[in-house]
């Protein structure tokens, strides 16, 4: 297994006016290596947490995590990269720059560095902007920044947190499209957290659905879709059952977290 | 919360202060007792009051001097966009200027003694108190003034229930920092030139060599600038909780 | 240029047009102020003369050494204190009163303590930059986005390089605005002091030239201060206006 949790559980401790916080667990998750696997759930059920747990952002309260037989607890295991929600882009430094940050800071050679900035910038459409400052692009050609800086150091295993909530619809399905040309190049294990159903259903080889806070998880389903996919499996029929599948899961758990009673 | 922690802070500045006169020696520092025992004993000196007046006085009178004309030009200024955008930078460099080059000046047109020093300490006033007056009326929002047509209000009414309200909060900004700069331009002003008050007494007994006053004057004069600073702010945070916590005089623009 | 720039440069010509012809008309006598033109032409000759290029380079670098010292202390120190809150909780009340207090009242003391050379004049300096420096320090820093926190963990790089690589290279629009204020601040703080007391620099020879009722000589130097002072911080805002607006955040 390339990753590995079991009993996951995080609890935030009571602090000053506030009682404590179960956020998430228990999990027992695991993913082989290669897998894409998409998490969804209502708002606010930890998936978040989970994220920062399985990259070594967050100590689990109970139970473990482990990534390539070992335990993740406390810093970040090399070989894991992480694509946040918001845009993490360095607004002090130009694309290539910001893609070449991490290769910079691992002490590599200058003509590996400039071998690999340059094919991450074609990879990701950005080659016209190298020269550019993030300020000056649009909020989905920052995410592909981020991207591109993570996918520069080869992880090999790639976090995602909503990456493409900021987007409109149309650019989330292109970017969808990206992440899976991506994960095909890399071979990278891939973790997904979103809040839209279609998406994760149209990415994934497996899609867990998360219950309310505390998010465990209550069913993950197998898509069963080929390697060789993009957003057009949209349209199949099987893509209707699935995602009807995960709505129906989904809708009593989204409506607890609102505060309405079991339907 | 906050006394502790500001009780906390004096005792750290007074231990500090008592480690660097174990390092130093008498003859360069007087230790924290001694400071405050010489305090004590020229608050009781019938000797020192005359000058303790002189310097109010001047203070006083450019204090008001700066309050009334920094106010009438700043609020004026803000009224319209376009005297506004004129006004700011001019306001802005005259603030940067080392003022003390300036004092020459005012000594020539007023002359030594009172007229000059009031005047120093005015234009050290003026300056923050205008130009904090000015912004406070250029960032109102502009959602009040429609509030107050909604609401059919005489222009008076609007400006001094609404427009007022609105920027009370930086205009007290700017009067605390023009305080505490007309302050300063008074005791500067008595550092150079005079032959009465605080700062006249600072100088001589620096030439004196006298640690002990020069140190006790200091204090003093700290203590009074720091309390009524505080008590300004306290005001401040009153009418606004987010006020001036940590901006310097020359933080805006 | 704009329609305030404009106007702006017409109440200055203006302004000065009155102050010229107030003087060459006599109605401000010579012993008050000599006319802008005059003290213009004035400089011209002294600075050609160098007769006092040893004063100007000394302030020039005592406010050099002040701003250097002030960017130093403060950045060290603010980046140290943001990371250490209970601290900095502590100091707090000291930051907001700091300004208030008469910086200058401090500087017989420092002269008793420091001598009558250029330290004290620096010193002074000193302490009027190194706190705003310290201030917008504190405030750059405040506004990383966690998120850049986040992504230096995942990088792996640890508190000193998160601070260097990370946090304060995004803070360093702000960093540069106490600059802005240092290079104020060390102005005011050492001319200032030169003025009270000192044995040389721009301030002291303003003072002497008063004090020696010469006119021809203390006008221009004044001018002199006033020009260099403005220049130098109206390009340094122009600059950070800039700098911000390449960030848009």
């Amino acid at each position: 297994m390339h990753v590995s949790l079991r009993g996951v559980t995080r609890v935030y401790g009571a602090r000053a006016g506030q009682p404590e916080a179960h956020a998430l667990g228990p999990i027992d998750l695991d993913l082989e290596r290669g897998e894409f696997f998409s998490v969804v759930g209502p708002s606010g059920c930890g998936k978040s947490t989970l994220l920062d747990v399985m990259a070594g952002l967050a100590r689990p309260s109970a139970g473990e995590c482990t990534f390539e037989g070992r335990r993740v607890e406390g810093e970040v295991p090399d070989g894991i990269g992480v694509v946040f929600q918001e845009d993490a882009s360095f607004p002090w430094l130009t694309v290539r720059d910001n893609i070449a940050f991490g290769l910079r800071q691992a002490g590599r050679l200058d003509s590996e560095i400039q071998a690999q900035t340059l094919y991450a910038l074609e990879f990701m459409g950005l080659k016209d902007f190298a020269n550019a400052y993030p300020a000056q692009l649009s909020g989905g050609m920052r995410q592909r920044v981020c991207i591109a800086r993570t996918l520069v150091l080869k992880p090999r295993l790639i976090l995602l947190d909503e990456p493409f909530g900021a987007l409109d619809q149309q650019t989330r399905l292109l970017m969808g499209d990206e992440l899976l040309r991506l994960w095909r190049e890399t071979g990278a294990t891939i973790l997904l957290i979103t809040h839209a159903i279609d998406e994760a259903t149209m990415l994934a080889d497996r899609v867990g659905v998360m219950s309310a806070r505390p998010g465990c998880f209550l069913e993950i389903v197998s898509t069963g879709w080929q390697k060789e996919r993009d957003s057009t499996v949209v349209s199949s029929e099987a893509f209707g059952r699935l995602t009807s599948r995960i709505w129906t899961r989904l809708r009593v758990e989204s409506l607890r977290s609102l505060g309405h009673v079991d339907q | 919360m906050r006394w502790r922690d500001s009780a906390l802070l004096i005792v750290i500045l007074l231990a500090a202060w008592q480690l660097l006169y174990f390092a130093v020696g008498d003859v360069a520092l007087s230790s924290p007792a001694r400071t405050f025992q010489a305090a004590a004993r020229m608050l009781g000196d019938a000797r020192f009051w005359p000058h303790t007046r002189e310097t109010l006085l001047a203070f006083c009178q450019a204090f008001a001097i700066a309050l009334a004309i920094g106010l009438a030009i700043g609020l004026t200024l803000g009224a319209s966009r376009l005297t506004g955008e004129v006004a700011e930078p001019l306001l802005v460099a005259l603030y940067s200027i080392p003022k003390v080059t300036l004092y020459p000046v005012i000594l020539l047109v007023f002359g030594i003694g009172m007229p000059a020093k009031v005047a120093f300490g005015a234009i050290h006033g003026i300056v923050p108190i205008s130009l904090f007056a000015m912004n406070a009326i250029r960032d109102i929002s502009p959602v009040h003034l429609r509030t107050a047509r909604v609401l059919r209000l005489s222009p008076s009414e609007t400006a001094t229930k609404i427009l007022l309200r609105a920027a009370l909060p930086e205009i007290v900004t700017g009067i605390r920092v023009g305080f505490s700069l007309t302050l300063i331009g008074t005791l500067l002003g008595e550092m150079f030139g005079a032959q009465r008050g605080l700062g006249f007494l600072l100088m001589q007994a620096m030439s004196l060599h006298e640690m002990e006053r020069i140190m006790s004057l200091t204090l003093l004069l700290v203590i009074f600038a720091a309390t009524v600073n505080a008590g300004l702010l306290a005001l401040e945070r009153r009418l606004s909780p987010s006020a001036g916590l940590s901006d310097g005089p020359l933080a805006r623009g | 240029m704009s329609k305030a720039d404009l106007i702006r440069l017409a109440v200055i010509v203006f302004l000065t047009g009155m102050l010229e012809a107030l003087c060459r008309t006599g109605i401000i006598p010579t012993i008050t102020a000599i006319p802008p033109s005059a003290m213009v032409e004035a400089l011209f000759k002294i600075l050609a003369s160098g007769k006092f290029n040893q004063d100007i380079a000394v302030t020039l670098r005592n406010v050099s050494v002040a701003i250097t010292a002030a960017m130093l202390v403060g950045i060290v120190l603010g980046t140290l204190l943001q990371s250490l809150p209970a601290v900095r909780r502590i100091f707090d009340p000291l930051f907001a009163t700091y300004y208030a207090v008469p910086m200058y009242a401090f500087y017989p003391l420092l002269i008793v303590v420091l001598g009558l050379g250029d330290l004290p004049q620096i010193a002074i300096g000193f302490l009027l930059a190194v706190v705003a420096v310290l201030l917008n320090t504190l405030n750059g820093l405040d506004r990383v986005p966690p998120v850049l926190l986040k992504t230096a963990q995942v990088h792996r790089l640890g508190l000193i390089r998160t601070a260097l690589k990370v946090r304060l290279p995004f803070a360093a629009p702000y960093i540069f605005t106490g600059f802005k204020l240092a290079v104020a601040y060390s102005f005011i703080g050492v001319i200032g002091a030169e003025f009270i007391t000192s044995n040389r620099g721009i301030g002291y020879e303003i003072a002497f030239a008063y004090n020696n009722f010469d006119n021809r000589v203390m006008y221009p130097m004044i001018l002199l201060v006033l020009m260099v002072v403005i220049t130098v911080n109206m390009s340094l805002h122009h600059w950070e206006k800039r700098l911000m607006e390449r960030r848009l955040r």
